[in-house]
């Protein structure tokens, strides 16, 4: 038999140089930012020694100050169940713009079926419809919440995969109409006062639960299953994957549903934990989505990306805010600072990805 | 009649007006090797793009493994066992190798799971070694991605699907045209491995020295005919520049051109 390997063209092919995993970075990167705050505390004349994530006044049982790591947590999950959808978004060369709005509008709708009659013996006067809708089981909110969802995410996925005008477009467009379903559901009023098994699926750490279950299900879906890896080949190379006979146009629908899918959860665990829903809701959230996701090494060009290192954004994002505020920065510097960290860790990646092509 | 693999009777496509391709009379025998000559624009392409289905021809038959044939596209066709390798390589850069081999069909487990049914990574990475050992393409770590990879070793993964899926015809559409020297020679060892496998192919190539090293058989097509068919024996490179630039004219197609 002829021998190919002679002459790879100057290559040295190292088969024991395995990839690198970006997530470790993620992790280093994490780890960081963590000490950081906690050298700012040390140092900074204003702080009086206060530990950032260590418990130094023995006010828990355990060696860390659980009540942040706590809020923390709790800060990033419902964004995060967000941005576990945005991740396959971007991962499959698109974009999601409306997931925020669709918090907004999904809350509102479900809220109107999650109220209770009888808010502490007095009547509840803010029901959408009319005495119907009062004390329903608590699966069909749930179920006309996901529903709304998957009906905005076909419509997404239509747009984009049939009429092929660009992602961004057709969601930027479907972010102010969900803004508008939201505003105009109740004419801008609050929905408030569910009913108590409703007011249990985002209470304590319920949020929490949710979001890693979800990253589980998901990180298993995006690696194991053919869903996973049709979503990689179409981010990856559109052309080949239509030419290996992969429905590219009903998969990018089935992705854009899925994603706002997740956004809707999100809407319901959000409304659930704050017992009232308001057209306000998840302002800014789609793109603090996509700072997770892009933070977490999900490349903005597609094809590359993971939940793992989604999950990492998320827990970088939260450590930043909560680290800000315990710097006692100004929250008006809070956001620019935020952005700042965002550029910084695509212009990273894009380093990174240069270099790595540069090796070669 | 059944050592043919390939053949159209009078294979036409018209673009319009425009006649890319008139009345192409070609036979395939099984395990032959047949280079596709011919200048920009002779209608090479365009015949193999009416063979493995990228187009609907205009008028012709194609018989391919002794039954007429109708592909409505080029999945069609490569379900029907012709491979083809595109000169863009169709590869995803951010997946593996065995990813890349199976793209569209992959191995899978619990199928009643529809669009989340399992990979079978396994079966699909020894698959892959299997059918890289039979083309003779040695590539250090499957699992690398395709990006991490020189275009000579793209080009082996490319070549690799033949192999891996078994099929009954390989066309390659100038496979060497970017390559460097060696990984040029690289792709050559391996299609030399396809001849002593008896896989028949079809080579667009305008590589005169790589087309002689090679093929048992060239075609020669000028302005959208077949103007030559000629045996690597009884032929030079002077003769088929001759029939490429239409200097002269095959015997059997007098009148053709």
């Amino acid at each position: 038999m002829a021998d190919s390997t002679q002459g790879t063209g100057g290559l040295k092919f190292d088969s024991k140089r395995r990839a690198w995993p970006n997530e470790l970075n993620i992790l280093f990167a994490l780890i960081l930012i963590i000490a950081i705050f906690e050298a700012l505390g040390q140092t900074l004349p204003y702080m009086n020694d206060q530990s950032f994530l260590f418990d130094t006044r023995d006010r828990f049982d355990s060696i860390f100050n659980e009540a942040r790591l706590r809020i923390i947590i709790l800060q990033v999950a419902i964004i995060g169940i967000i941005a576990l959808g945005v991740t396959q978004v971007i991962i499959s060369g698109g974009i999601d713009l409306s997931s925020g709005p669709l918090v907004g509008a999904t809350a509102m709708i479900v809220m109107s079926f999650a109220q209770t009659e009888l808010v502490n013996g007095g009547p509840n006067p803010k029901a959408v419809f009319g005495e119907w809708a009062f004390d329903l089981p608590i699966l069909i909110p749930i179920m006309v919440g996901l529903a709304f969802g998957a009906l905005i995410g076909f419509i997404n996925g239509c747009f984009i995969a049939f009429t092929r005008i660009p992602p961004f477009i057709a969601t930027l467009g479907m972010f102010l109409i969900c803004r508008g379903i939201a505003q105009a559901w109740t004419r801008g009023k609050p929905v408030s006062f569910p009913t108590e098994g409703y007011a249990g699926l985002g209470s304590g750490m319920m949020p929490v639960f949710w979001f890693l279950g979800l990253a589980v299900l998901f990180h298993f879906l995006l690696k194991y299953t053919v869903y996973g890896k049709h979503t990689y080949a179409i981010g990856s190379n559109e052309d080949a994957a239509r030419m290996s006979g992969i429905n590219v146009q009903k998969h990018k629908v089935l992705v854009y549903m899925i994603a706002s899918m997740l956004a809707a959860f999100a809407a319901i665990i959000l409304s659930s934990k704050n017992l009232t829903a308001q057209s306000g809701m998840g302002i800014f959230y789609e793109l603090y989505a996509i700072a997770m996701a892009v933070i977490g090494g999900v490349s903005l060009t597609g094809g590359r990306g993971s939940i793992i290192g989604t999950v990492l954004g998320a827990m970088v994002f939260g450590v930043i805010q909560s680290g800000f505020t315990y710097i006692k920065l100004d929250a008006y510097f809070q956001l620019m600072a935020m952005g700042a960290i965002i550029i910084g860790a695509v212009v990273l990646d894009k380093v990174r990805q240069e270099r790595a092509a540069k090796r070669i | 009649m059944t050592d043919t693999i390939l053949e159209t009777k009078g294979l036409t496509k018209h673009y319009g007006g425009v006649h890319a391709l008139s009345g192409a009379d070609f036979v395939l025998q099984k395990g032959e090797h047949v280079a596709i000559m011919g200048d920009n624009g002779a209608g090479k392409s365009t015949f193999v793009r009416q063979i493995t289905g990228v187009e609907q021809r205009t008028s012709g038959t194609i018989h391919f493994d002794g039954k007429e044939v109708r592909f409505a596209g080029p999945i069609d066709a490569r379900e029907a066992g012709i491979e083809t390798v595109f000169q863009t390589l169709a590869l995803a850069d951010d997946l593996d190798v065995p990813d890349n081999l199976f793209l569209g069909r992959e191995l899978t487990k619990f199928d009643w799971l529809g669009p989340f049914r399992l990979l079978d990574y396994k079966a699909m990475r020894e698959a892959t070694i299997a059918g890289l050992e039979r083309t003779a393409v040695k590539i250090p770590n499957i699992r690398n991605t395709i990006q991490n990879m020189s275009g000579g070793q793209r080009q082996c993964v490319a070549i690799a699907r033949t192999a891996t899926f078994s099929s009954k015809l390989t066309i390659m559409d100038e496979p060497t045209a970017a390559l460097g020297v060696q990984e040029t020679e690289q792709v050559e060892n391996i299609i030399r491995t396809l001849k002593e496998a008896g896989q028949p192919l079809i080579l667009v190539s305008h590589n005169m020295r790589q087309v002689m090293d090679l093929v048992d058989r060239i075609v020669v097509f000028r302005r959208g005919r077949i103007v030559a068919n000629l045996k690597r024996d009884e032929t030079d490179g002077q003769d088929i520049v001759a029939y490429i630039t239409g200097a002269k004219t095959g015997a059997e197609f007098e009148g053709a051109a």
